[in-house]
Parts: structure tokens; sequence; C-alpha cells
């Protein structure tokens, strides 16, 4: 995969994740570009497009569209379903996750996605094992108990 | 605000997304970020020392704001610091904030370098997993210098905890992708590959993406995965949903992992063992087995997940290519799915199908299912939808439904999207040309592209049209016919004009019979257009105006006039302008005689790969637009060997002298090739007939870029690199910088000025042993290019002298000795050159040659001419050599070999071993004999990698037949070259020839 993004119904990119190494400027203009040409698509339309060398594979869950782009000879199916899974992740760990869930803990957000995926490649499929290493991780934070 | 769920929230972090979101105007939010920036700047650089709460909660607001699309150019300290912190939070947002905004701060990196090292050791598996992340998230060079050796130890020491196995196979993964050079394969791939048999399915999960990655490049290290990656896939196609527990996803037993073996094996052709390819293929129909079975789930992830195993079953089954029944039967299941109700399965199922198409087995399986794809591409709603049914049915098409094809995508072309547009019209194009079995149909469907579409028509597709109408005579005259009916239409597009104006000015006679289309209609009606089309198109209609006036004498008059009026002569255009005075005075002055041959109808185009072709791969990437007969006929010679069917199509290419061998063959290395001409151009006629733009050349010397504006002859002919082929017809030197023939292809080595040279220049001579067209001589004054032809014992040459000067060349000579008893067995015939050659102007002189009999010694060239009041000497060896009398010969193996044996006799053959003098490339060494003059015989030496040819020699008073055998042996890097003809002169002379030639 080369990235993630998460952006809303209004254009706000909510989150995103690259894989390969990419100059600022040019996310930017990818990112305004492919927002632009996934927001312009009808909901009965296939969730995968030809986007310069790549393959957008997209779904749109509430108002949030979860979009990747993968390389030309990946899988689009199951692609959708990594983005299933990280949805049902979050959903799990938020407990039905909505769009702010995502604003006000992006870094939480992140760290779910690193646990599930990393470099691009799926690191483990196991909703259990995935959910497991981030509720460690929360104790972790809980035990150090700082005051605000 | 919503209540955070777990872990602690940083309040003073949510206060400021609350604040930010409340902004009403961009304005306010700068505003506020920039308070937000002073404030976090401010407490950084105070003299108070941070607690690690309070880094990490700034930290992280920077973070945020970054993330908003603002720059960050402060704070990395901070998040480095946060990186050495022993509490878990603050490590995880500083290792967060690097991954993201880290940049290549030579100092810094070294910092987390320093930090990465120090998690790495800590043998704590939490810290582990946050530093390989870092590695894996930044993956600079950096970072691959100084971990590349560290991460392969950890994946496979024998007490690394599973999760971080997991994280240290991506993170090499990642490291391998950015820096491959900088990860030492070793002792440990071997023990990376049995990770496949791993316990823990997320580990092998990561460790099969890490393997293909790895397999992708070095496959023969990692070909031990083959049998257990089969062996692994097998358990889990064969397991029940529940045996795999948390990786059963929505009743598919690991879905994930599933594909991403399959994706493995597609680095590998079938396993050779026997019992493993059965089991593989077991897999393979089990899994093509359960999209028959009802589904377990309702659920779009079920059917998604189980569908995806399929599609990459069905690509490893197309991989290997090998199996007819899984072929057909995935071809069967991919029909169904192109009915289905799920949008994304018709897009994937017609994607796949295009792969499909391209193996022989399951090509006509793929052809059935023609009236769903057309009806997709009618019906579909989503266009990206369409564009994969376009690309199926390029890929479907053949000689056997190509019409309907055609038709089908001219149809869909009138409401496409404009997005497509031009790719279906060069797809178009190109089936049009390839399967077109009468060529009046290929002229109509050319000229319905250009009415439907002619916006989207690029240059190459209309350049190739004529050129097909050129170079076939039994189509002008319907093209002729075609092009005066579209040119009716009140309102027709500018690129029909130029076909139009094109072809009628070349064969505008054919239909000048029928007086519905008299040459003054004909004429009326192309004028006009004129004043609607644009600059380019004008001036090709004034060239197609001033071949009316030598096609039709009895119009000369009505075009002088429009020539001769205002609006030409005086054009605010410089090209119209020129063009207008040219012709007009062209055709003033110059008897019909010489019209006649400087207007002559165009010679062929040389045949080469279609430029439309060109055109689609390069707008698609190459390797994305296999011919897709080609590619059949490759694959299916690579599985089976030299099959029937690849050798039969082999023949049948050969001999078709259609446009089909043109999309197939390979262009060949500069190298000339005896090309019929016309006999007109070998008679003595006072002027050799060139194309227009030859002729306009010595009219206008000082336009440089005159004729590269717009001449659409240049352009065809410019296509091709111009020293693809040489057999290209006498044209015009294309107008570049230098004025000089630069159509022709080598550099020479430039020869001393000096003072009267005496010695007679040869260093090219041998380059044109194989090939007629070139240059032959050069210093810093003048430039000697030739061009030649030859027929039997005939041959022309073109000489072109260009003045590398901007001075003028008195007194010029250039005549031609024939030395010694040359004379007798070779009559050169030079006509008179200028004696006055312009700066920057280039002259040309024609010589007539004719052999009398086998000859040896080449005859010379002597210039003379003053060049600022000193006489220049220079003599130049001309590369008239035997074998230019050679015509090529055809023969089996069994002929050869008997004429072979017949010239037994000792003196008859002679035999040269030789050592290489270039790289032994066969291909290169193929064009070269061919270039000798012989026809090149395949399959008649039973030593596949030995050279065969025959030709005859023409000569006035005798023909002499010969043989070639050209035996390369590439360890010894020699050449063994033997000849056999009636005369043993002859053998010896061809032989010195070539084999200086290797």
């Amino acid at each position: 995969m080369r990235f993630m993004l998460l952006f809303s119904r209004q254009g706000k990119l909510r989150l995103q994740k690259w894989y390969t190494a990419t100059a600022e400027r040019d996310k930017k203009k990818m990112v305004r570009e492919l927002m632009q040409v996934v927001l312009a698509r009808k909901p009965k339309m296939c969730s995968f497009l030809e986007w310069r060398d790549l393959k957008i594979v997209y779904k749109r869950y509430a108002s949030l569209y979860f979009c990747c782009a993968v390389e030309e000879q990946d899988n689009e199916l199951i692609t959708l379903e990594v983005i299933h899974r990280f949805v049902e992740l979050l959903d799990k760990y938020f407990g039905s996750v909505c769009e702010l869930d995502i604003i006000f803990n992006f870094e939480k957000a992140y760290f779910i996605l690193d646990e599930f995926l990393m470099g691009g490649e799926i690191q483990d499929t196991s909703k259990k094992s995935v959910l497991k290493a981030i509720e460690q991780a929360d104790l972790l934070q809980e035990v150090s108990g700082y005051p605000w | 605000m919503p209540a955070v769920s777990k872990g602690d929230g940083m309040r003073g972090l949510a206060v400021f997304i609350s604040d930010i979101r409340n902004c009403k105007s961009k304005e306010a939010e700068i505003k506020r970020i920039n308070k937000e920036l002073a404030n976090i700047r401010s407490k950084f650089k105070g003299d108070k020392a941070l607690d690690g709460y309070s880094k990490k909660k700034y930290v992280c607001k920077l973070l945020f704001i970054f993330l908003l699309g603002h720059d960050i150019d402060f704070g990395h300290m901070e998040a480095v610091n946060l990186l050495s912190s022993n509490k878990y939070t603050e490590k995880q947002i500083g290792y967060l904030f690097i991954s993201v905004l880290v940049n290549s701060n030579s100092d810094l990196i070294r910092l987390i370098n320093n930090a990465i090292k120090n998690d790495l050791s800590s043998r704590n598996p939490t810290f582990m997993n946050l530093a390989l992340h870092c590695i894996a998230n930044v993956g600079s060079r950096e970072m691959a210098e100084a971990f590349a050796a560290e991460v392969p130890r950890i994946l496979v020491a024998g007490d690394t905890m599973d999760s971080v196995k997991q994280s240290a196979a991506l993170c090499l993964l990642r490291l391998n992708r950015t820096s491959p050079d900088l990860v030492p394969m070793g002792e440990w791939t071997a023990r990376v590959v049995h990770l496949l048999n791993d316990q823990h399915l997320g580990v092998v999960t990561a460790a099969t993406s890490l393997i293909t990655t790895l397999a992708q490049k070095n496959p023969d290290d990692f070909k031990t995965s083959v049998s257990l990656a089969v062996a692994r896939l097998s358990r889990i196609v064969t397991s029940a949903s529940t045996d795999l527990q948390d990786y059963t996803y929505y009743f598919v037993a690991a879905p994930w992992l599933s594909v991403k073996l399959l994706r493995l094996l597609q680095c590998y052709p079938p396993p050779e063992d026997a019992a493993i390819r059965g089991r593989l293929t077991e897999c393979l129909e089990t899994i093509l087995n359960k999209a028959q079975e009802p589904p377990k789930s309702k659920k779009v992830q079920h059917s998604n997940a189980k569908n995806a195993v399929l599609f990459e079953a069905i690509s490893l089954i197309i991989h290997h290519d090998s199996e007819p029944t899984l072929l057909v039967r995935a071809c069967n299941q991919l029909g169904q799915f192109l009915q289905h109700r799920e949008t994304n399965l018709r897009y994937l199922a017609l994607e796949s199908m295009c792969t499909l198409a391209s193996s022989e087995f399951s090509h006509e399986a793929v052809k059935t299912h023609i009236e769903t794809v057309i009806n997709a591409l009618k019906t579909e709603r989503d266009v990206s939808v369409r564009q994969r049914a376009v690309d199926l049915l390029y890929a479907m098409c053949d000689r056997s439904n190509a019409k309907q094809i055609v038709a089908e995508m001219l149809s869909y072309l009138e409401t496409a999207d404009y997005s497509i547009r031009e790719e279906i019209v060069l797809k178009v194009a190109i089936l049009a040309e390839k399967y077109a079995v009468d060529y009046t149909w290929y002229v109509d469907t050319i000229l319905n592209l250009i009415r439907i579409a002619g916006d989207y028509v690029s240059e190459e597709v209309w350049y190739r049209v004529i050129q097909i109408v050129i170079n076939r005579d039994d189509v002008q005259g319907y093209a002729a016919k075609t092009v005066f009916e579209a040119l009716q239409a009140p309102a027709c597009h500018e690129n029909l004009v130029k076909v139009g104006g094109y072809i009628l000015g070349e064969f505008g006679n054919l239909i000048a019979g029928d007086p519905r289309s008299s040459p003054l209609i004909q004429f009326n009606l192309l004028h006009s257009k004129f004043h609607l089309c644009s600059v380019p198109t004008r001036a090709l209609l004034l060239s197609a105006y001033i071949k009316f006036i030598n096609l039709f004498p009895e119009v000369k008059g009505t075009i002088q006039e429009v020539l001769r009026s205002d609006s030409q002569l005086r054009n605010a255009d410089v090209e119209l302008q020129q063009r207008a005075v040219e012709y007009l005075r062209l055709s003033c002055i110059a008897s019909t005689d010489i019209l006649a041959t400087v207007l002559e109808e165009m010679p062929p185009f040389p045949e080469r790969e279609s430029s439309i072709l060109a055109k689609l791969k390069k707008k698609k990437g190459p390797g994305t637009v296999p011919d897709p007969e080609d590619n059949r006929k490759e694959r299916c010679a690579n599985i089976n060997g030299a099959t029937n069917h690849s050798s039969t199509t082999a023949n049948a290419k050969a001999s078709a002298p259609s446009f089909i061998g043109d999309l197939l063959a390979p262009v060949l290395p500069p190298i000339n090739r005896p090309r019929p001409v016309s006999s007109l151009s070998l008679l003595p006629t006072p002027l050799t007939p060139l194309s227009l733009q030859a002729y306009a050349m010595p009219l206008s010397p000082s336009a440089g870029s005159h004729f590269q504006v717009s001449s659409p002859a240049s352009d065809l002919l410019s296509l091709g690199s111009a020293s693809t082929l040489n057999s290209t017809p006498p044209s015009a030197p294309k107008a570049s910088a230098s004025l000089l023939v630069d159509v022709f292809s080598d550099n020479s080595p430039t020869a001393p000025i000096g003072a009267p040279a005496v010695v007679v220049a040869d260093e090219n001579f041998s380059r044109f042993v194989c090939k007629n067209n070139g240059v032959l001589f050069e210093n810093q004054l003048l430039q000697i290019g030739l061009k030649s032809e030859y027929r039997q014992n005939l041959g022309r040459m073109y000489v072109f002298y260009g003045n590398k000067t901007s001075t003028q060349f008195h007194n010029f000579t250039a005549s031609v000795v024939c030395q010694d008893g040359l004379n007798s067995q070779l009559n050169v015939h030079a006509k008179p050159a200028d004696p006055m050659v312009e700066g920057g102007a280039q002259l040309q002189q024609t010589l007539n040659i004719e052999c009398l009999s086998d000859f040896v010694e080449a005859p010379v060239l002597n210039i003379q001419f003053r060049y600022g009041g000193i006489l220049q000497n220079i003599s130049v060896k001309l590369p008239v050599t035997l074998n230019k009398f050679f015509q090529p010969t055809e023969m089996g193996s069994q002929d050869f070999f008997q004429r072979w044996k017949q010239l037994g006799a000792p003196q008859q053959e002679v035999q040269k071993i030789f050592k290489a003098m270039y790289s032994m490339d066969s291909e290169v060494t193929k064009a070269k004999i061919i270039g000798f003059g012989v026809a090149l015989l395949d399959g008649v030496d039973p030593n596949p990698s030995n050279f065969v040819g025959a030709g005859v020699i023409h000569t006035k008073t005798s023909q002499v037949g010969c043989l070639i055998r050209l035996e390369p042996n590439a360890q010894a890097q020699m050449y063994r070259l033997t000849l056999r003809t009636s005369r043993d002169t002859v053998s010896q002379r061809l032989c010195d020839l070539l084999s200086d030639q290797f």
C-alpha cells in the first residue's frame, strides 16, 4: 500500500499515512486531487478506480471516506477488507466510533493504524491481537496517572 | 466534546482542538494557531524545565497543527527527548512525531538512531515494537544504514516474541523497498523462509509479505518457500471455518494470508515437483469450488473476503498459464461475475478477463462473453467500469470479431466520457489496421473516427492512415472517393481536411474521371475549407494545390490565380507566404516533365512499428499494452517450446506483406535492404523523382525551419527516429540547425582541413558495405552524405555536399575516377555539379553506376573548391562495392545444400576465421547479413546459431550465385565465414568485404 487517507464528506483530511517517502508538497497536491475525484463519485459506483499509476480502493463509512492507494498488482477486494477491519478496530476501541473521536483522539487513531498496518502491509489480521496491543499500551498510560 | 473512552486524555490538547473547530474563518484559525505556536515556543524556551507530560502535550499540539496543513519548524528536539523517556505514552508520542515530521537533519537523525538502538536492545517488546515501527515509518537511508543488519537478527532470534517478529519482518520489508542494496542477504534468509511454518498466523502473514518482496528480486534464494507456501495454503483452504479462530474473517479462513501466499506463488513458475504441483492444483480447484457454494453469510465482508482469495487464485492460474482446465474454469467463473449485481465484482471480472484473453488456452472462452461485455459498455453507469469493458474488448479482439468490436467501440465513442476518448480512438485505430482484411473498411473506420471524435484523433492516427493509403495502391482510389464524399459535409473536422487534402493531392486523379468529382470540383471543395483552417492545415492544402497543378493541367490557371492572390502572396504568416511564392514560381517556370518528376506521387513509406501503438504504449506505460495476439504467441511458445502454432504464425507473418507484420515487427538496426525502386528512378531522367519537400529545399536554403513547421510528409518520415531504416526513399534532408544531411545517422570522424589533401580518405568506407546511406566524409568545411540504391547491375548514388561554413565555395568540382583496370569493370557517370555552393547550403550530385564485371577496387571521388581563396582538394573512396549488386535469393534447406555441394571445387570456396570486432549480437549480425544484400535463410543450418544466406551478383556480362555461411563461436569470440560462389575472385572479394563487418 502506498498511502491511506481518511477524509470527510466536506473534504477535510482527518488522517493520512504514507508508506513511501513523498515530499510534503506532493502529498498536499495528491490529497487535494484525490479527494476531488473520490468525492465526485456517486454512491452506487464501484469502489476501485485507476488514478495516476495507482489503484485507489475506497469506501465510505457515515461521513468519512477511507481511501487506500495500492499498487497495480495488489488485490482490491482484500484492500477493501483492510479498510473494514480498521474501521472495526476503531469501533471496538472507541465504542461506536464517530468522526469526532478521530478528530479529538487523532494520535490514538494513528496508534491503532500502526498496530494494524506497518510499512503498508498488514501486520496482524486478528482483531484480538491488535486490540490487545493497544489496550496494553493504554494500561501503561493509566498507571502513569498524570494529573492535568 | 466527546468523552475520551480510554487512557488519559490531554485536556489542554482537547481544548485547543475545540477552539480550532470553533473558529469561524480561516483567518481566525490561523490567529489561534499562531497564538498557540507562540505559547509553545515560549514554554520550550523558558527557564523552567518542562515535565514529561507537558512536553508530550505540546509536541502533540504541534503534531495536530502540522496535520492541519501548517508548517512546523521547531519541537523536533523536544520530541527526540521524549524518545528516551521511560514512560510509554511519552515515548509513543515522541515516536509518532518523529514518524510524521522527520527531516533529514543529520544531528537529529543521530540522536533518533541512538534512542532506537537503546529501545531495540531493551528486550521490552513494547519498546522494541515502537522502535521498529519508527524505522519502518521513516524508512530513510540513514536508518537503513544503521539498522539493516540488526533487524534480521531480531527477526530470526529464537527468543524474540511473536509480536516483535511481526514488526521486524515488516520493518525489514520496508527497508528492503527503500534501500535494497543495504539489506544483506545471508544465512537468515533460510530461517525467514521457515517462518512460513510458524505456529502463529500473525507471524506467518508478516513473513509472507516479506518473503514475497524479497523473492521478487532474488527468486533463487527463496525457492524453498514454494513448497512451504503450498503446504500452508492447502491447510488453510481445507480447514473448517472455525479452525483458525480469530484468523477467520466472516466465515472465511485467513483470507489475508491466503491472498499473500497466492501472491508469493506468483513469483515462481508452476512447481516442478509433481506432488507439490498436484497439491497446488487441488487447492486452486477447492477455491474455485467454494465460489459455487452458497454463501455462509449475507454480509458483504464475507463475499469480499471469499472473492479476494478467488481473484488471487485466478491471477495465479493465469500467471502459470499451464492448466487449460483451470483457465477455462476461471473464465467461466469470471463470466458469472460479469452479470453480478455488485459493481465491484463486475469491475474486477472485466479486469481479470483482460489478462485471461491473452492466454492461448482461454482466449476462445473469453470471446464467448463478447455480448455481455458489449452490453456492459452500453449500460454500466460507472465510467471506470466502462473503461474496463473497453480494455477487455480490445484484449479479446481478433480477426473473427474485429468488425463487431470496432463498430461497437465507434458507437460508444459518440457518448464516451471525454477522459477516455483519446485512448478509445487509439485502440480503434490499432484494431482497424491490425485486423483489416480489406483496406476499404480500414479507411471507412478511420474517417468515422475523425467524424465522431475529430478532436481526439491525434496526429499519429491521421499520419497512419496516409501512410497506409500511400503504401497500398489497391485502396487509393477508394480512399480518394471516400474523402471526397466526406468533405461534402458542410462542417467537417480539420483533421478530415488534412487527410482529404493529402489524399486528393496524391490520388485525386483516380476519381477525376467522374464528372461529379472533376478536378475543378475537387479543388473548389478543398479550397472552400481553406479559410476555416489553421495555418498548418492551410500549408498542407497549398502543397495539395501544387500537386493538383501537376495532376490536372486544366486547373493550373485557377490555382495559380489563388496562389497569386494577396491573401496568399502577402500572407502575414511567413510559412504560407513562402509556400505560395515558391509554388507559384515553380508552376510558372518548370516544364511539365520537370513538374511531373518533382511532384511525383509519394514513394511508399518504410514499414515500421505503428506509431499509434507506440503512442498507446507511451500513454499507458510500457508493458501494459501488449499486443494481444503477440502476447499469446509468446506465452504459448515459452511454455511449449516452439510449437506448431507459433511456427505457422511466424511463417504467415513473414509471408503476408500486410501491415499486420508492421505492428509486430521489431525495429531493425540501421541497415539497408534492397527495396524495389520504381523503374523510373533508374532511368536517366533529367531529375530524380523527389518528394515535394526535397525539391523545395534548394529553393529556400535560408529557411531552416521551413519544412519542419507542418509539412506532413517530413513529419511522417520523422516519426520513427531518422536512423531506424535507411531504405527510406529519396526524401528531403530534414531541415535542422546544421542544414546538413542529418538524416544520416552515423557520427563520422572529422578529417582535418589543412593544405590540399592528397591522401584518399577511406575511414568510413567499410561502414557502407552493409548499408547504403550515411555520412561518408566530414571535416570542418565540408560534409559529404550519401544515399544510394541498386537494382541488379545498376545503381544510383546521390551525393550531398554540405557547406558547413557561412561563406561560398567557389569553383566547386566533383568528379569520379576509376583507376587502373576498374574502368573496364565499372562505369560511373557523374553529372556535373554546380560550381558554387552557398554558405550553409547543400549541393546534390547524382552518380549513375553500372557494373560490367566483378571488381575489387573502389572508385575515388575527387573534390576541388576554393574556400577563402585557398584551393581545397579532397579525395574520398566511394563505397561502391561488389556486394551492392546482389539480388537476394530465397531457398529451402534442400536446395541450399544441393547448391552448396555443386560449388564444392576448392577454388570456389573461400574461408576465413577471424576474431569478433564488435559484440556478437545475433540480431545485429542478421541485420548486417541482410544489409550485405543476400537473403538470410532461416532454418537451413542444423545449428540455429549459425547464419546462412544466398544471393546472386548481377553484372552486365554475367550472374554469379553465392552462398554464405557464418558460424559464430561465442566462447572464443571468433567467427568462421565460408563463401562459395562459381567464381573464385568473387568469393575472395565478398569474403574480404564481409569479414570486416563483425
